[in-house]
Order: structure tokens, then sequence, then C-alpha cells
């Protein structure tokens, strides 16, 4: 039963810790189907986190944060967008530059701003997303196994959880089943038939990059609103990435992607959980090794046992008109 | 937009674009501090005269250079094997473990020799921390930007382990090493020209700037006088035709991503054996990164990484005393311009190609006419 119950405890804090890798990961899947690889999401999601905590701090408000973080993570989607498609610029190092350069930028104007050493203060319940409790979730709460995995599990999580679950369909949803979807995903595979069939690749792939901004822009918005309380240095500490490494074990897709997600998020809230927990034969494992946890697990799987992985043809290939 | 205008002379195309590219970057600088409330022009006044002002000043300057060479030749190296080696952070900290360890292992006995088995300790460690990146790459097609970021945050907190416990001082509290054994380190500049009676203010400025220059030379003769240099630049532009002229592709991949590895393994060199004297956690402090900046701001080339590493150190020398006289300016904005100077000179390398052409067409045709 103990067991039980941590499993429980367990996969209530992945989910949580899940929804800004999912949000990310998404960004990433929408910008590289359509032809560009984005290793800048990392920074998006400090740059939005930073924004989200300031305006929430300023205004009070989460929602207003949360409409900071996508607006910002939006005009760094775009720079990189530019420098991607009209410039035809190394987009590995585009987005490197952008993490660099909101790494030393987010610290800088929160020191400027509210001179806390590089933090904006901590928020105030009001000014962040708060945990819901869903419809009958008290009534249920009694029930067995309904009770712990409706009441316990399901419920109880704040608004950009749920909005994060809800985006893996919505994504979905467009990339499969609308028009816009099918040139989206034909940009990323072969430029060149889009083109001659007279779409702009240009307009498609600026698309998409705004898209990536928005869910990026809520991924960072719930490290800093509903995750934490507030922006702190670094505080997207390479979620990015991982993010960026879930959707390629995702192979480009939503579900899978999803799944990919789920799993780095549970094995963060495992090493979170084993942190000072002395195991049998083992003994207590130094916190420098759990924290690996995760990023080993990252190289594991990408080390291919989950069979061969096959991105968009076009991704990472700037496009060029006259060739 | 159209195809980028034809081809500019080289001195232009290798000299020119690379300097109006770090000006739009310093001018966007200029800008967030004049956001920030400070005259923009003051704040590159402190940062030139930081950087050149005085004796130790310039040794400052290149004491940092030093790191972005070896940092800018790894990123070259893997670069020019059609690879991105964002792993440079973790193989640095693991070069400076490696050369710890040797340090250690030889220090009391023989200082000297334990400087040389030390440099290729830091080698070797650094080569070693990039072959398992390298060899997924390579056999099993794992996405080496990815790979390396691991990497870095699992060297870092090996790191971290290390030097909280095994190799932490005895009873010390900091996660840094003891010192090195007396005599185990690398001479510093200051101390070499005062043999030749020649006085030099003090700066951390050592033999590893010679090193790296080295490192330097050797890449360009490998690169371009080696029948495996070619290999790799073949391998670079296109793996498939590569393939089919004979070239071990994947062997090809591993070795140079391993050298690549070793370069960054020996930045440690530089910042330990030269002036820390011990091991101290994270002491790469992003100079891995910055390593991507430079060596596109250099072109790829030798001889442009080792100037385009002698700007970033006159940004960080400069920087941390514009850090130290402004006292809203912190050392995160000196991230911010690294930032810039990476998304301006590195990945648009073409932003002012079409004025300069259109210049340079009109000046060139009034020539001839």
């Amino acid at each position: 039963m103990e067991f039980l119950t941590d499993i429980l405890l367990l996969s209530d804090s992945a989910i949580r810790i899940a929804a800004p890798l999912i949000l990310a990961a998404l960004a990433g899947l929408c910008a590289e189907r359509a032809g560009i690889v984005d290793i800048g999401l990392e920074g998006k999601m400090l740059a939005a986190a930073f924004a989200a905590a300031s305006a929430a701090a300023i205004t009070g408000s989460p929602w207003a944060g949360l409409l900071s973080g996508i607006l910002v993570s939006v005009m760094l989607a775009l720079l990189h967008g530019y420098v991607s498609i009209n410039q035809r610029g190394n987009q590995i190092v585009s987005g490197m530059a952008i993490n660099i350069m909101v790494a030393g930028l987010a610290p800088t104007l929160a020191n400027a701003w509210f001179s806390r050493g590089g933090q904006t203060p901590l928020l105030d319940s009001e000014a962040r997303f708060n945990e819901i409790t869903l419809p009958l979730a008290d009534l249920l709460q009694d029930v067995p196994l309904v009770g712990a995995v409706y009441s316990n599990l399901l419920s109880g999580h704040s608004f950009l959880t749920y909005l994060a679950f809800l985006m893996v369909p919505v994504v979905g949803w467009i990339l499969y089943r609308t028009r816009f979807g099918l040139r989206l995903r034909a940009v990323g595979e072969n430029p060149e038939a889009v083109d001659t069939a007279g779409i702009s690749v240009t307009l498609l792939r600026y698309q998409a990059m705004i898209i990536a901004g928005i869910l990026c822009g809520m991924s960072g918005s719930a490290l800093s609103t509903a995750l934490g309380a507030g922006f702190i240095r670094d505080m997207s500490a390479g979620k990015g990435f991982l993010a960026l490494a879930a959707m390629i074990f995702g192979k480009w897709k939503p579900v899978p992607t999803l799944l990919a997600c789920l799993l780095f998020a549970f094995v963060d809230a495992l090493q979170g959980r084993l942190q000072g927990v002395s195991l049998p034969l083992i003994g207590e494992i130094p916190v420098q090794f759990t924290i690996m946890l995760p990023y080993v697990l990252t190289v594991v799987i990408l080390a291919g046992f989950v069979g061969k992985m096959e991105a968009p043809k076009a991704s990472g290939i700037p496009y060029e008109k006259d060739r | 937009m159209s195809a980028v205008p034809a081809k500019l002379p080289t001195v232009l195309e290798s000299l020119l674009m690379p300097f109006l590219n770090i000006l739009v970057a310093l001018f966007v600088s200029g800008l967030v501090v004049w956001g920030l409330g400070e005259d923009p022009f003051f704040a590159l006044g402190l940062l030139i005269e930081g950087a050149f002002g005085y004796e130790e000043a310039i040794g400052y300057t290149f004491y940092y250079a030093t790191n972005f060479i070896f940092t800018g030749l790894a990123v070259s190296v893997a670069f020019h094997a059609g690879h991105f080696n964002i792993g440079g952070e973790g193989q640095a900290m693991l070069g400076g473990l490696g050369l710890t360890l040797a340090v250690f292992w030889l220090g009391d006995t023989a200082p000297l020799l334990s400087v040389f088995v030390a440099v290729a300790g830091a080698a070797l460690f650094g080569a070693g921390w990039a072959f398992v990146p390298a060899w997924l790459q390579a056999r099993r097609g794992s996405h080496i930007v990815i790979t390396t970021i691991m990497f870095n945050f699992i060297a870092s907190a090996l790191l971290a382990y290390l030097l909280v416990g095994p190799l932490q001082r005895p009873g010390g509290q900091m996660p840094e090493s003891s010192d090195f054994p007396d005599g185990a380190g690398l001479m510093q500049f200051h101390e070499v020209l005062a043999y030749f009676g020649v006085s030099f203010e003090q700066s951390p400025l050592n033999l590893s700037f010679l090193i790296a220059l080295l490192a330097a030379l050797a890449v360009w003769f490998l690169l371009s006088r080696t029948r495996f240099g070619y290999e790799m630049r073949v391998a670079g532009k296109n793996a498939s035709a590569a393939a089919f002229a004979g070239v071990s592709v994947p062997r090809v991949t591993i070795i140079a991503l391993m050298m690549s590895g070793a370069l960054a393994g020996m930045m440690g060199l530089n910042e330990l054996l030269g002036e820390q004297l011990r091991l101290i956690g994270n002491f790469t402090l992003g100079y891995g990164f910055v390593g991507i900046a430079v060596a596109f701001m250099g072109r790829n080339h030798p001889l442009g990484i080792v100037l385009a590493a002698i700007l970033f150190g006159v940004l960080y020398q400069g920087g941390a005393e514009l850090a130290f006289e402004m006292p809203t300016v912190t050392r995160d904005l000196i991230v911010v311009i690294q930032g810039l100077v990476i998304l301006f000179a590195g990945a648009m390398p073409h932003l002012l190609r079409r004025p300069v052409a259109a210049l340079y067409g009109r000046f060139a045709g009034r020539g001839a006419a």
C-alpha cells in the first residue's frame, strides 16, 4: 500500500513537472515540423519565465504574466525566424545565441528593476496560477481507486498544467486535420514542392515560429507563475534541451512526445524523491548523482534504443527560392 | 530576399564583414546599457581602458583569450567534420579533472614531469568525455548537440560530487581541491619576462597562451596539410560523397570529435595549471559556449579564431572592469554582449552583405571607368 501511495505521489508531481516540458516540446515540434531547428527553446522559456514573473509581480495578475511571457517568447521566436528564414543563418548558432543572451539579460533586467540579486519578488498567491480542484473531487475523495486517481492525481493542478495537456490534441489536430497543418508539415519535408504549389515557404515558417513562440511562452510562464513563485536565475535548468530530446524520442509526433515528457518528468520527480533516501543494498545515493538521472536517461534514450529516429527532411536547412 | 550577392574581395569578406557585425552587436549592447540608464559611450571607454589601459589589463585580456582559443578551436575542428560540439563546457571540466589527477599523482616527486603529464591528462580526459557522444553520433545517429549538452550537465554534477567528496581539500568547506604541489604549474608571463630582465606587471597570463598558439598551428596543419584533415573536411561537406570515395565517415567523426574534446579539455591548463593551482567547481564559466562564437567569427580558420579569441578576451577583461566601475552593469551584461556577438557575427554573417556589396560595386565600377 505504501508503495502505491508513493507511486501516486510521484505521478502527481510528475504531472506538475511535465507541464512546461510538454509545452516546450510541442513548440519545438511545430518549429521543426516546419523545417526550423529550435535549440533556443531554453532561452525562450527563461525569457518568458522572467517576463511572466515580472508582469505578475507588478500587476498582481497571473494572466498579465502569461500574456507578457507569450509576447516576449513570440518576439524571440520571430528573431530566430528572421535569422533562419531571411538571413539563412546557422540555426544552431542562432538558438545558442538566444539562449546565452537571455541567460544574461533576464538577471540584468531583474537587477535593474527589482534590485534583488537577479531575481523577481516572490509572488503572492493571487499573482500565481493556483491549484484548481476539479468538480466533484471532494465528493469522490473517499471512493476507492477512483478517489485516489481522480481527486488526488488529476485534480489539484494549475490552469497551465491542464492547458499543457490540452495543447497536445490541439497541436495534433492542427498538424494532421487542417490544411494549414498539412502545408506546415510539407514545408518541413519538401519546401520546393510547397513553393511550386504557389504557397509561401517564408510565411508558413514564420507562422510555425509564432505558434512555437506562444507555446514556449506558456511553458516559461508555467515555470515562474505556476510551479514556482517568481523568477530565479537559470531556472529553466536545461528543460528546453530536455524538451527537444523528448520531441526526438517522440519522433516529432504529439502524443509520443507527450509520453516522452511524462517519462522525463517522472524521472525528475523520482530524483527529487531519492535525495537523502537510503536505498536497500546501495545505501544513500549522493545528491549529485540523482541530479544526473534525467540527463543520463536522455543520453540513453537518444542512444537509439528505441529504433531509428527520422527528422523532418528539410529540418535545419534554409530554403533558397532561386536555387 | 534573393540570392546573396556575388563574392567580395577576401579583405572585405574576412575582415570588414566580421568587424561590421561586431559593431552592430556593440550598438545593440549600447542600447541595453542606455536602457539601464548609463552612458553607453562612457561604458565603451571604460571597457577599452579596462582591456588595454595598463600592463596588468593586457595580461588579463590575453589570459582570457587563451581560454577562447582552446574552445574556439574545439568547436571549429568538430565543425569542419560536419558536427556541432556544444559539449566544450563538460569536456573542459573533465580536462581539468584529468590534469588535477596527473598533478596529484606525480607533483610531489617530479613537478616538471607532472606538468607534461598534466597537459596530456587534460587532453586525454577531454577527448574521453567527447568519445561517448561521438560514438553515439557516429554509430547510432544520436543528435550530437543534445547528447553533448547532456554531458555538460553530467560533468558539472560529477565535478560537484568529487569536489565535496573524494577530491575536497581536507577540512575545507568550499567545493575545491587541495592546492597543487609546489612547482606543479605553468609559469606566468611576468615570471618568464623577469627571467630575461624585462619587468611586466603581474597578471595570470601564462605559458598556456603559447600552448594555445601551438594548438592553433597544429589545427591549421591538420586541416590543410594532412590526409586526415582532408578526409575530415570532405566528410563534413558531404558525408555520402566521402563514404563513396572510401572514407570511413564514422571513424573520421569519432576521431574529429575526440580531437575537439581534447582541445576543449586543454582549456583547464590555462585556468587551473596557470592561475588557480587547484581544481575548483564550474571553473569553465561558459567559455565552452563562447567557443561557438569564436569559431564562427574566426570563420573557422585557426588564425581567425586566434584573432576572434583576442576580441573576446577584450570583451571579458574590459567587461569585468566595466562591471566594477558601473554599479548597474553586472557581469550578466557581459553575457548579454556575448550572446549578441554570437547572434550577429555567428548566426547572421550576411546581415550587412548587401549594402557593403552595393558600395563596393559602386567604388569598383568607378575605379574601372
